[in-house]
Formats: structure tokens, sequence, C-alpha cells
């Protein structure tokens, strides 16, 4: 770990002037600063020296960034500092969007999800082990090629992963993607831009190095969820190799709306675990709107989510894993 | 001659029914006794002394210890799997401001031959220091071929490891390495154990069963990392270790520095794992010792866990072909197995002697094949050899009975000679249900049910070198000393309850003192032998002392020593309770401030089987037998364990609270190394990609499955206490029970661990590898 400033700001206009500049969470930057959320991966980041910032800039002393409320239209707007045992548990998150609570209580573990944040499980760097290897100088930190590809690939990528075969690692956005949520981001000047979270996240075509559209002097302050309308189902399942405590292999977030005579008019399938960002399982939608949900058309559904997939050498045992997966959460929303 | 006497002991297995048996033993051991039934403290729940302590944070380890004027230390390592030192300069890391001695480890033109080997070593003010140090050390590592799979590394053309003349002659973990065998390319071997003729037997077989077996290379990941701070002082060297041998590190070191040994104290408070890796003093050990000689100040060395991973020692990968031949009744007419195994860089990577032993064959062979890669060295982990080696043959086992139809435990039952095990089976296929196992694969749905028994063998060791000592103070408070370590069994407690039966007093009114060369020598903590080792010499040493306090009490109440006894803190006239005296009261009327006895290990009372310089094996083996009920998800993979119903013997049970909590343990161990754990190295680059606890996954409460412990009392006559160990057997047969469980369920073997939902997908045809 290299030596480093810290700094403890009241506001988040402070954060940007005490730095100077408030770099993007979680990128390295020469003579950067970093954010600092609940710490968690910072802390691994920071250990294996991926990150070497010249300050720590920590958000946890500006009030307010945690709130989870709704409001007048019934929207739910998350603070970023809200930990993910807050968002499980928050009675509004339970009651609306089941599906986010799922995946966050099944996420890491209970000390963590105490200390971690939504914003910053957001925007944590994958955990590729290639990447997250000092001796590994990999494309995602300028190198030269991905070790992954024609590596150890069974925890990788098994779509769009021709140039990088990262997943990403957040379960939460998987939910939240299936949601259609939208993120806020404050910059130093106060500006406020929203963006779906779909769109948030950077695959390895558009940009190699980052995983997301945060700009320098940007702050994720908070993720918003629209009311779902009275007729959403929905389920996240996930299977890892440990029953607690671990990544998933695979994790499938299903969000979808049916009609009185229980056609399926709406809906969001996404996997994670499964490509450098939430992946949107279009063909699995497309096979499933129109239709009324049952073994049969579940099953299709699983089928068409995998197609197009790109198994690498040690990881083709997550097409039959996500088929299962995608098909029994579609069933599961009728539970 | 030592004069002896003829006395008659309970033996058998108390569950089963209890004989006798007489021995002759030295005149000066105590005298033989009951059953646990009849004892006030042995064999009973009597909780952890410490158990406060440890679960508080109050515990003090090895990484805790900071003394005025420490240093950190720290290595400069191998990057390479497999390279030349081209330069080595340290002189820029000793002329910085704040380091305090430097270490070379390796010379310029050296081999280097795993990622991680060190090269040199570092001790400054701060470990930040320290690390600005190993960045100023210039170090220049030349790339040479390497192979890190073990498959690849059996062929041909494969990157040699090792010339003919550098190959290791031993084992790191100190068991004898079998001398004089070939070294064809990277392979050395076979050492071979064979009984009878073997083409015969299979010739005379009606079925021949054949499979292959594959286990992976598992670390200890003790949850405390490898530690020490080494003081060096002009007066002597004191030595805060994380070790499973203090008295072990002592002669070590004595013997490096040319120090007398009354000159090296060792020292170890709380531990936090071992597992058979901090068995001797190491690398890290040696080098901490020698930065705080160089530099005149206490070092503190403790590994991170990057370097736990990669050089802290490894359970050796394994595979290994295993024949049976059987006459349609089950009886064995040959069993064969060749096996290669791969401890890195080091020696030891066979599959025991389970297969040489557990079953009746008269015709045997084995053939094993250590093979070397550029990983770092394995050492001995808990039941080396048979863990693997239980593996593979209880599946085979297990196939057999299936294609003789004759039920796993039947099979069992005709070929088994031991009698503990026996009982086991009864005991354990009671507990599981047995009766509900159905046939392979046979539950309709996509999760699937199974139940699988495997078995477990081990040696009955006893280190002779051990004493114990006892000591009465004249305000009545007792105390037990001996160097021995509790890496987490709870060895302590056991003494104070060994004290505290002899002496009449309670467990908690006993002061343990262990962890400490100044005390007599315990011997190590590992191949299962801590409690059979100490308890005996100590029950003598407790006897004496009360015999000595008896001599003052007698004449207080006019009987003779003889006639008394000592229970409920009171000594008093068998005959006539009623003349008693507290314990308290006659050690009031000692001559002096305290009196003590140390004893020594005394030979099991039938001899010893096989007899080393400071250790021996008593003539039984420990058993065990674990049954696994499984639930497995045939569409993703994942296989649950629900329940292991675990039944074990260690002659007496000196404690069933701790006995069930390190069986636990055992299990636990097992349904890790069952599903989840594994070394992953990257064969392209020859670096260890998990070397984390991230990646390296270790089974946490949700993977814990109900764990059911059945603990027999198997008694011998054997010694003073009758005590034997049981952490090697609580580990070695539940990954082949798990895996013989899974073919019940599935009805398709696994044969390779890690069983991750991987390889279920594979085995069942459900993945393009398949």
């Amino acid at each position: 770990m290299n030596r480093f400033a810290y700094a403890n700001p009241a506001t988040l206009a402070e954060a940007a002037a005490t730095t100077g500049l408030v770099a993007q969470a979680m990128v390295t930057l020469d003579e950067g600063a970093v954010l600092k959320a609940g710490g968690i991966d910072l802390l691994d980041l920071l250990k294996s020296e991926l990150l070497t910032p010249s300050v720590v800039v920590n958000l946890r002393a500006i009030k307010g960034l945690d709130v989870i409320a709704q409001d007048a239209t019934g929207n739910l707007s998350i603070g970023a500092m809200a930990t993910l045992a807050e968002v499980a548990a928050h009675p509004l998150v339970r009651a609306s969007y089941p599906a986010l609570a799922t995946a966050i209580a099944g996420a890491a573990g209970p000390q963590l999800r105490n200390v971690a944040t939504i914003g910053g499980n957001l925007l944590q760097r994958p955990h590729c082990w290639y990447l997250r290897s000092p001796a590994h100088h990999c494309l995602r930190k300028g190198g030269g090629h991905c070790f992954a590809i024609r590596g150890e690939n069974q925890y990788h990528a098994i779509f769009d992963n021709h140039a990088c075969a990262i997943v990403h690692p957040s379960t939460a956005a998987t939910a939240l993607v299936a949601l259609k949520a939208e993120v806020e981001l404050h910059e130093a000047q106060g500006a406020v831009r929203r963006l779906p979270l779909e769109d948030f996240f950077v695959g390895p075509d558009d940009d190699i190095q980052r995983e997301n559209a945060l700009r320098p002097r940007e702050v994720l302050t908070a993720i918003r969820l629209r009311k779902p309308p009275a007729s959403t189902r929905m389920a996240h399942l996930r299977q890892g190799e440990k029953a607690g405590f671990d990544w998933p292999l695979a994790d499938v977030a299903v969000v979808l709306t049916l009609d009185l005579e229980g056609i399926c008019r709406e809906v969001c399938v996404v996997l994670g675990a499964a490509a450098p960002v939430p992946h949107r399982a279009r063909a699995a939608e497309q096979a499933l709107l129109g239709q009324r949900l049952d073994d049969a058309t579940a099953s299709d559904a699983a089928r068409a989510a995998l197609r197009g997939a790109t198994p690498l050498s040690h990881n083709d045992y997550k097409l039959a894993l996500f088929e299962t997966l995608v098909r029994r959460a579609i069933l599961a929303t009728l539970a | 001659m030592t004069a002896t006497r003829t006395v008659t002991f309970p033996a058998g297995i108390v569950e089963a029914g209890l004989g006798t048996v007489t021995r002759e033993i030295p005149a000066s051991e105590p005298p033989p006794w009951p059953p646990n039934a009849e004892l006030t403290w042995i064999g009973k729940d009597v909780p952890r002394l410490n158990g406060r302590e440890k679960v508080t944070g109050a515990t003090r380890y090895t990484v805790d210890i900071r003394l005025p004027g420490m240093l950190h230390a720290r290595f400069l390592r191998s990057p390479l799997p497999s390279a030349e030192l081209r330069k080595l300069d340290t002189s820029a890391a000793a002329a910085l401001a704040g380091v305090r001695a430097v270490v070379v480890l390796a010379r310029s033109g050296d081999r280097l031959r795993y990622a991680g080997q060190p090269v040199a070593a570092v001790a400054a003010v701060s470990p930040g220091v320290a690390g600005e140090a190993l960045a100023a050390i210039d170090a220049e590592f030349r790339p040479l071929p390497f192979v890190v799979d073990m498959d690849e590394a059996r062929a041909p053309d494969a990157p040699l490891v090792y010339d003919e003349a550098s190959v290791p002659k031993g084992n790191p973990s100190g068991f004898p390495a079998a001398p004089g065998l070939p070294v064809v390319g990277n392979v050395r071997g076979p050492a071979v154990v064979r009984r009878g003729d073997p083409a015969q037997g299979f010739a005379a077989a009606d079925i021949v069963v054949e499979g292959e077996y594959r286990t992976q290379v598992q670390t200890h990941s003790c949850l405390e990392p490898h530690a020490i701070v080494a003081d060096w002082r002009a007066d002597g060297l004191t030595v805060y270790m994380s070790t499973q041998f203090t008295s072990g590190v002592r002669q070590e070191l004595a013997a490096l520095f040319g120090l007398p040994l009354n000159r090296v104290r060792v020292v170890v408070d709380g531990m936090g794992g071992g597992f058979g890796s901090k068995s001797q003093l190491g690398v890290y050990g040696r080098t901490a010792v020698e930065l705080s000689r160089l530099a005149g100040l206490p070092v503190r060395l403790a590994l991170n866990r990057h370097e736990e991973q990669t050089d802290a020692g490894n359970r050796p990968g394994t595979s290994q072909r295993v024949r049976l031949g059987a006459k349609r009744d089950g009886t064995l007419t040959a069993l064969a197995i060749e096996s290669h195994g791969t401890a890195g860089v080091a020696l030891g990577a066979g599959i025991g002697f389970f297969a040489e032993r557990i079953y009746t064959c008269p015709n045997f062979e084995t053939l094993q094949h250590d093979v070397f890669v550029n990983a770092g060295p394995g050492c001995a982990m808990r039941g080396p050899g048979n863990t693997p080696g239980a593996h593979g043959l209880e599946q085979a086992i297990d196939t057999l009975a299936e294609r003789l139809g004759l039920d796993p435990l039947a099979l069992r039952d005709r070929i088994d000679p031991s009698k503990a095990r026996r009982e086991e089976r009864r005991i354990g296929a009671e507990r599981i249900g047995w009766s509900r196992r159905h046939a392979p694969g046979a539950d309709p749905g996509p999760v699937k049910r199974g139940l699988g028994v495997a078995q477990s063998l081990w040696m009955s060791n006893v280190q002779t070198n051990v004493a114990c000592e006892v000591r009465v103070l004249r305000d009545g408070s007792v105390e037990a000393l001996s160097s021995v370590q509790d890496i987490g069994t709870g060895i302590g407690t056991v003494m104070a309850q060994v004290v505290a039966e002899v002496l009449g007093l309670r467990p908690a009114e006993i002061t343990v003192r262990i962890g400490d060369t100044e005390f007599p020598p315990g011997g190590p903590s590992y191949g299962s032998r801590t409690t059979a080792s100490i308890t005996p010499p100590l029950r003598t040493a407790a006897t004496r002392v009360l015999a000595e306090l008896g001599r003052e009490a007698a004449r207080m109440l006019n009987a003779a020593p003889e006639e008394l006894e000592a229970r409920d803190g009171r000594l008093r006239v068998k005959s006539d309770p009623a003349r008693s005296l507290a314990f308290r009261d006659a050690a009031a009327l000692l001559r002096t401030d305290r009196i003590s006895a140390v004893e020594s290990r005394a030979d099991d009372y039938p001899g010893f089987r096989r007899r080393m310089p400071d250790a021996a094996m008593a003539l039984e083996d420990l058993g065990g037998v674990q049954f696994a009920e499984v639930a497995v998800d045939t569409e993703t993979g994942a296989i649950h364990v629900e329940r292991v119903v675990a039944v074990h013997d260690c002659g007496r049970p000196m404690n069933r609270l701790l006995l069930e909590s390190q069986v636990q343990g055992g299990v636990l161990m097992g349904v890790s190394y069952a599903l989840l754990e594994r070394r992953v190295m990257d064969r392209r680059t020859g670096l260890m990609v998990n070397a984390d606890l991230e990646h390296y996954k270790l089974a946490g409460a949700h993977d814990t499955p109900e764990i059911e412990v059945v603990i027999l009392e198997n008694l011998q006559g054997s010694s003073a206490t009758d005590a034997y160990g049981i952490a090697e057997p609580a580990n070695i047969a539940t990954a082949p029970a798990i895996a013989n469980a899974v073919y019940n369920a599935i009805g398709v073997r696994l044969a390779s661990l890690p069983m991750t939902p991987d390889a279920v997908l594979a085995a069942l045809g459900k993945t393009g590898r398949s």
C-alpha cells in the first residue's frame, strides 16, 4: 500500500474542493484522488497496489447520502451510501422490489453487507483473478492481452468475452438493471445527471480500462427505481460454489408484468456473472412477450437466453447453469 | 530391571460389551482406571477452559505480540515459476533509513524453482519501510521454462524442475523419503510396497474393478498465518512462534545457530491452526531469527495470505489408478494401486498406507510416484497420504460392492478386520438411517438425494520423548506444566481434567501452563498424538505428587497413606470417609512452598509396533466410519451435504465435547476438500491465481452440514490413560463418504475432487466437455 492523504469532507462540494480532482471512484489515476464509500473493495485495491492514490476521500462524513425514501409519485431513491444490509432490509425495498432484496441479501456475508454500500457495490472493480493479480499485466491494466481467455476462465464471461472476459461483480446490479434503475450522478459544480443503470456500465468494446461511465469529478449519489405497476412480478436466483459468502457462478433477475389473462406484457431478463456488464437476455425477453408463463415457455425462453453465448475453455458449464436459473426464475415469478 | 506388577484392565469397546485384559506394568505406573462412567472428570463434557478468552478476542496469538524495539521483516520472493537469479544486490536496501538487517537466501546464478521462493529478507522499523527496502533490492531474474501441471510434467519433453544432482533427498515434513528411487524426467519412483502375488490374485478373482481417481492440491489455509517474533539477546534466544512443536523448534534452533538448549526458549500461547504446516522451524522461522541476530533487536515476521497460499505448505494433489479383485462373496484377492502425486518442488506426494492396511487382502501392490512441478513445496496436512488415499480406495470399494450386488457395509464386514470399525458401521448405519438408501439415481425430480459411507484409518502415534510436571503449592493450588502447545484442540483442558481426576479437585482449580519450552517437553501436536503422549505421564506425575501430599495428610488422619483417596476436594480415609482433610489443609502441612513431580511417557504396556528415536506406534490403529447424506441438484450441479454421521474411536475418550469439536472440524475440512478447495495454477504464467481466501474457497457456515458425532469408548489397557488421538481420522473419511453419497444420488461417479457444480454438470453430460 502506498502512502496517501486522507480527506474527510462534510459536503460533496467540499469533497471536490479538498482534492482538487475528485477522480472517478475505483480507477487508478496517477496523482489522483479516489473516493471511499464503505471501503471494502478499495482496501483490497490499495493492498494489492492496483490503486495508488495520493488522496483517499472518505464520503462517510457527508450527511444524507444514505437515505432511502419514496417520492410523491412512489418512485424510490436509494442513497449510494446506504449499506447493503440497510437496502436489503428496507421495508419499501422488500415490499416493492423483492428481487433486489434477495439479490443483495445473498451478496458477500453479513459483516461485509453491514459496511459495504450500494454505490460502492455498483462501482467495485471486477474480481477477475488476473486483473487482481499484480503479476498479470492484463489489457484492463494497459497490458497486451487478456490472460483469462486462454487461461483459467472457469469464473469468467460467456458473452462479450472476445477482448476481455471479466464478469460484472455486482449481484445487486443484475436486479437493478432488470428493474430499469437509474443512477444519479453529481458533478463537482453541483450539476446532476441521470442515466439508466444499463447505460452506465461500460463494456470492453467501448473502453477496456473502465467498467462504468462515471466522469472525473463525478460522484454516484443515488439509485432511483420507478414504482412498479401492481401487476409486476419478479425473482432473482443465484448459484455459487459456496452456499454463502461467495461470488455467484451465475445469477439471474427476471422482472415482468402479466395482463389479466396471464399474458406476459413486459419483461426484462438479466444475467449476472455472464458478461462484462449485466447481460440483458433480449432473446429470452422476446420469447416471453405475449406468452402465458409455463414450463414450456419458460424453458424456451431459457434456451433463447443462452443463444449466442461464446463459452471459454473452462466455463461451458455456465450454459446449463444459466438455462436452469433463467427457467426457474421465470417460473418463480409466478410463485 | 524395573519392578513390575500384574494388573487387570477393563478392555474392549464399552458400547459392545466390556471384558478385561491382564498386563504386567511397571510398579511406578498408577492403577487401571475403570470405564469413564465411573470416573468424575475423564470422558465428560468439560468445556474448553480458555473458551471465553477465545471468543472474546482476549487470547494472545503470535501475531499479536509486540516487543519493545521490535522490527518488521518481509521477504523478497521469486516472481517467476522458474528462473535463474542473475543478480542480487541488497546494498541500497541495507543503506535505507530504518532498515536494520538484510538476509540473502539465494545467490546470483542460483536456480529458483517456484514463484514465491524466498530470495532475500529485510528487517526494518516498520512494515512500510520493510516494503520500501524490498523495492530497493536490485534483483534480476532470467525466466526459464517451467511446468506447473502434474500431467504436463510427466510428459517426456516437459521442462525439468530438477537435474539429477539436485533432486531433493528428503521430505520437508520430516517423513523419510524412500532412498535410491529412480528419477526419470520430473518423476521419481515408484516406491513399491508389495505382498503376495498381485497377478495371481487378479487371475483368481471373480470380478475386477478398476477406476482412476484424482485429488487436488489443498492449502492448509490456517486462519492465523505462519508467524514468529524472534528475540535474540546476548544471554540467549527467545522465540514466540505459531508452532505445532515448541520443543522441536527449540532443537532445530539450537542446532542451526550453535546454541546450547538452555539458551533457547520457544513460546506459543494462542494458535490459529496448523494442520501440519507449522510442524517445523521453516525458512521463515530461521530467517526471522537470523535477522534478529544481525539487528540485535526483536524481529516479527508474519506471512501474508498470498505467502500463506503459495509458500506455507499444501496437501499434494494425486492421481490414482486403483484395481481391485474379489471373489463373489466379496473376499479380496488382489489390490493394486499406481499413484502419481505432486508436492510441487518437494517430495511426499504419496497416498499413504491406507490401502496397505485397512482391508484383508493377500495380494497387494502399490507403486507410488512423486512428480515435481514448479510450485510451492507440499508438506504434511491432516492425514497426509491417507486422506487422498482413502478417496481413491473407498470409492473403489463402493464400486466393487455395487458390482457384487452387496451392500457397501456388508462388503466391509467381510473384508475389514477392525472390531472398532465394525461397531462404528453398525452405529452409524442406524443413526443415518442406512436402510433408506435407494438404488443409485433412483430419486425422481431434478434434486436427488443419496447416502454414502467411507472409512478412516490412522496410526495410534505416541511421542515417547514427553514429560509432564505437576506441582502442588502450599495454599492448595495446583499447576500442570508441559511445553505442549494447544493448536486449537483444547489439550490444556484435558490436562486439567486428568490432574483434577487424580487429585479430587475440579478442572477449573488446575492452572495449566503450556506452550513454553521452560516446561517439560510436551512433544509435537501432529500425527494425532498429543493426548496419547501427554496424558499418561501427566496422570503418573499427579499420582506421585498426591502420594507425597498423602503422606502428610495420613499422619494427620492417623491412617496409612495407601488408605487415603482424593475426592471432592478432600483427602479422606477410604473405609471411613468421615475422617478427611480438605485438600487445601493437607497442602498447608507441606514442609516447602511447593512439591512437584515430573514423569516421562512410559512405553505402552503391551509394547509398540514400531519405535523411532522420539516416537512410536502403538499396536492398535485408529478407526472411524463416516456416513454422508447429500442432495444433488442435477440442473445446477450443486451438491448440498445435508448430514454427516461420524463414528470414531480414540481409545479412552478424554473429553467428549472437545472430541466432538475436533471431529466436526475434521468433517468440515473434509466437506471443504470434497466440494470447494483447489489451488488454481495458471499454466501459461506458472502462478497461482487464487492465492487468497476469496477465490480459494473454504467451506463456511452455510456449507456446514448437520454433523452428528459418536465416539466409542475403546479400552485397551495400553497406558495410564488409554487415550489416543482423533485429529486425522476425523478428516480422512469425509470426502469419499460424500463422493459415494453423490454416486448414490445421481448414479454417476465423480472421480475427481473437488466436486464443484461444473464437475457435476460435466459428469451428467450437461457440458460440452462431457
